[in-house]
């Protein structure tokens, strides 16, 4: 908790330093602040103050070098920040709305449009589950028929 | 805001108008909840699946939209050519040009599967997409249509109003040309990669933009008690069974010319033949309902009374209808004829390849694509309350023929 | 498509299956899969993007391929998320196609899917640019930027495409999935960025059916080179001139 407290002092001591005009949280420092499950996030790739004013650009820059050019460079990918940011009950970065992703955003009232398709969670086994071509389990039944 | 007609705000038959808004602004509110559960729920509630991808919301979409490139035809008639008696209903068939295209779009874009990322649509650009393109040219028809309106309403912008109006002519034309292109151009399918998609569909935008103006027109005039100036009526009619003749005339070509290459005789035999649904629609009534029947009664001689009734409301009506039928099957015939991958081969599979596909559409896309139409009426029947849209060549004469009010 | 080809495919045939059949299980046992036929080029590092110095393809020999066999669309599925239904609405990347020949009776089946254009029908008719091809030859859609209008699914002759109708939840973190827009196959694009073979080629290579051969198209050395050079195959659709990066022998 030491690590809350000294995030609230940041922030605190940030929005003195008239930081009023940016849309961030340190604007409304001292009301209730979101509470936010780290998870298992040791030190981040970047400033913390950094990273919550730029890292919708730094993710929009990395989505489109990995998509459109193939560079899988890991710094700024969402899948490693979900790996570390993953709550530690939840297990996900926005399944409840403690979690890293969704609280931040819930406070803000900015609509989160990754989650429809990126994975809130870390995969069982990043990046070593090429192996063995895998008969899925969903697979055992039947085809099913259409649903209509 | 100025005639003596029931035309302007708030004076006369407020009751009936009202509740024509009520009656259109209920459907419109059902397509937008249409839109909203499709959203919450994605495409699953509907008919539309991965083999039939587009389905009745594209049907009235692109309906709308190629009879509103058609009925600014009215206007190009007036202006470009310069004949009065169609002058005089100029604003009127830009006015409904821009309320179908606005209905129309709606369609296309709330039935989108990201409607959230029209931004995106409007953003990002990829000038190879004809899709893109029509985008374009949908954007510049509300510009320049609007401007067209402008120099036919204000006096002062009236000099204005045959070089707007010739714009307006050239850029509807490419309009339709590239609505039909989305069909022309996709290469895959038998149903569509012909070059004679793109005419075939600015003929039948002159006979469906028409047929709606003529059903607007004639209500507007049932609804102020004047009868359509005789003149003006045989006119229309004839104008109006020479667009569908041609566009009957472009379906027999279009069929035909695909006959004679062997490749496409399996899509022919099936919308010509044995397509069912398709078939029946395509014959029973986009050729023989939307066709010959309103031919017949355009020129069947009738007595005056029958005759109002007929040349004005009913036959365009049977127009607009067999214009849904032939974009019914021109769409969702299209894509239901499979794809032939493998000549000389009998093919299966899990995902229905070699199968005829399967569409039933369902409540949600009725809802979607009536309530495009809803808007296209409201806007209409709105425009037409607050602004002096009725024609008004023929307004002396029929004044006197005005019954009681 | 032609005749001649069904008639010397056999003979070749014979030869290339034993000796690849033992070599697949040594291979199988000992050495990694993705390691087979592949391992003359090197990991690219991952700042580095995809080049078009090279053009990843699939040559997928239908006579090898087994009837009822799935194992590559079962491993597909499992690599990218699917949940293998096969409804009208369901998308599928990969499906066996069973084909008959009304002439002559002759049966076979094939995987079919994207089949990686050089000059791509969906990329073409794109209106906002989200169906797109990468530099080596890969046919992707770029999600962020997907309407989902389905225009790309009308245009494309391979039926490969499908639509997301419903919100999907548990995607893999490698592959993410969504409501509302077009996916098809990526020819396991995260795959191939770590030097792995796609997933259907694997598992039908670790079956030991070895009906598909991946590779670097424009590397004259790698196995699908040399076995292109050495068979015949075809385009499915040639007609349309689309250079497929899928080919196919046997048929
Ligand atoms: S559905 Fe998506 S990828 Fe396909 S054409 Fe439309 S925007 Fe492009």
């Amino acid at each position: 908790m030491a690590r809350l407290a000294n995030w609230l002092r940041l922030a605190v001591l940030a929005g003195a330093a008239a930081l009023m005009a940016a849309p961030s949280l340190e604007a409304v420092a001292g009301a209730d602040l979101p509470k936010l499950e780290r998870g298992k996030a040791e030190k981040c790739v970047e400033d913390t103050q950094f990273m919550r004013r730029n890292h919708m650009d730094l993710l929009k820059h990395h989505r489109d070098e990995t998509l459109r050019q193939g560079i899988r460079t890991t710094k700024h990918s969402l899948k490693k920040c979900v790996e570390c940011h993953a709550s530690e009950k939840t297990g996900s970065v926005a399944a409840s709305k403690d979690d890293f992703c969704a609280s931040c955003h819930s406070y803000a009232a900015v609509k989160l449009d990754c989650w429809d398709c990126h994975a809130t969670k870390p995969g069982k086994k990043p990046v070593q589950q090429a192996g063995q071509p895998a008969t899925s389990p969903l697979m055992a039944s039947t085809p099913m028929e259409g649903k209509q | 805001m100025s005639n003596d007609f029931c035309t302007d705000l708030g004076q006369c038959r407020t009751k009936q108008f009202m509740t024509l808004l009520g009656i259109g602004g209920v459907v419109v509110l059902a397509g937008l909840y249409a839109f909203f559960t499709l959203e919450h729920h994605g495409h699953v509630l509907t008919g539309m699946n991965n083999q039939i991808v587009w389905g009745l919301p594209h049907v009235f979409a692109v309906f709308l939209i190629v009879a509103a490139s058609g009925a600014l035809n009215v206007a190009s008639i007036g202006s470009v050519f310069g004949k009065p008696m169609y002058k005089a209903r100029a604003p009127l068939s830009g006015m409904l040009a821009l309320a179908m295209l606005v209905g129309g779009l709606a369609i296309l874009v709330l039935d989108l599967g990201r409607p959230d990322r029209l931004v995106v649509a409007m953003t990002y650009y990829n000038f190879k997409s004809i899709f893109a393109w029509n985008m374009i040219f949908y954007n510049g028809f509300f510009a320049i249509v609007g401007l067209y309106l402008l120099t036919l309403m204000d006096r002062r912008l009236k000099l204005w109003s045959k070089p707007v109006g010739f714009i307006a002519f050239l850029w509807r034309l490419s309009l339709t040309t590239a609505t039909g292109s989305i069909f022309g151009f996709i290469v895959a399918r038998s149903g569509y990669n012909s070059a004679l998609m793109a005419p075939m569909f600015i003929i039948m935008s002159f006979a469906y933009g028409l047929a709606i103006f003529m059903v607007v027109q004639s209500s507007m005039y049932r609804w102020n008690g004047l009868r359509l100036d005789e003149n003006v009526r045989r006119r229309m009619k004839n104008l109006l069974a020479v667009f569908v003749g041609a566009s009957l005339y472009f379906t027999i070509v279009f069929h035909l010319t695909n006959l004679y290459f062997a490749k496409q005789w399996d899509y022919e035999r099936f919308i010509l033949l044995d397509g069912g649904m398709y078939t029946f629609l395509f014959w029973v009534v986009q050729v023989f309902l939307g066709g010959i029947v309103p031919i017949i009664l355009l020129f069947v001689p009738r007595s005056k009374d029958t005759e109002a009734m007929c040349f004005c409301f009913l036959a365009p009506s049977l127009v607009i209808l067999g214009g849904l039928a032939q974009m019914y099957v021109t769409i969702i015939g299209g894509q239901a004829f499979p794809m032939n991958m493998f000549p000389g081969h009998q093919v299966s599979s899990s995902f229905y390849d070699g199968v005829v596909g399967t569409y039933a559409p369902t409540v949600w896309e009725w809802m979607l694509g009536l309530g495009g139409v809803g808007i296209a009426f409201v806007a209409t029947v709105v425009a037409v309350r607050m602004f002096k849209f009725m024609p008004q060549d023929d307004f002396t004469e029929l004044q006197m023929r005005r019954s009681t009010d | 498509m032609s005749e001649p080809i069904k008639q010397d495919t056999p003979a070749a045939d014979g030869e290339r299956r034993t000796f690849l059949k033992a070599g697949a299980a040594v291979a199988g046992a000992v050495v990694a899969p993705g390691v087979l036929l592949y391992g003359v080029s090197q990991a690219r590092p991952p700042e580095e993007g995809a080049s078009s110095k090279q053009r990843w393809g699939l040559l997928i020999d239908t006579t090898k391929c087994g009837g009822g066999c799935h194992t590559c669309v079962d491993a597909c599925n499992a690599e990218n998320g699917l949940d293998g239904k096969t409804g009208p609405q369901d998308p599928q990347w990969i499906r066996k196609v069973d084909i008959k020949d009304l002439r002559t009776g002759y049966v076979q089946s094939l995987p079919m899917m994207c089949q990686h254009c050089e000059h791509p029908p969906c990329v073409d008719v794109c209106p906002t640019g989200a169906s797109m091809k990468r530099a080596d030859g890969i046919v992707l859609v770029d999600r962020h930027i997907c309407i989902g209008c389905r225009y790309c699914m009308m245009a494309c002759p391979y039926k490969a495409r499908s639509f997301v109708h419903e919100p999907l939840t548990d995607q893999n973190p490698e592959v993410p999935r969504g409501k509302g827009c077009v996916e098809s196959c990526t020819l396991c694009v995260q795959r191939v960025d770590r030097d792995e073979q796609p997933a259907c080629v694997e598992a039908c290579t670790a079956e030991g059916h070895q009906a598909m051969i991946f590779g670097d198209l424009k590397d004259p050395q790698s196995a699908i080179s040399q076995a292109l050079k050495s068979v015949d195959s075809v385009e499915v659709r040639a007609d349309l001139g689309l250079n497929t990066g899928v080919r196919y022998q046997g048929i």
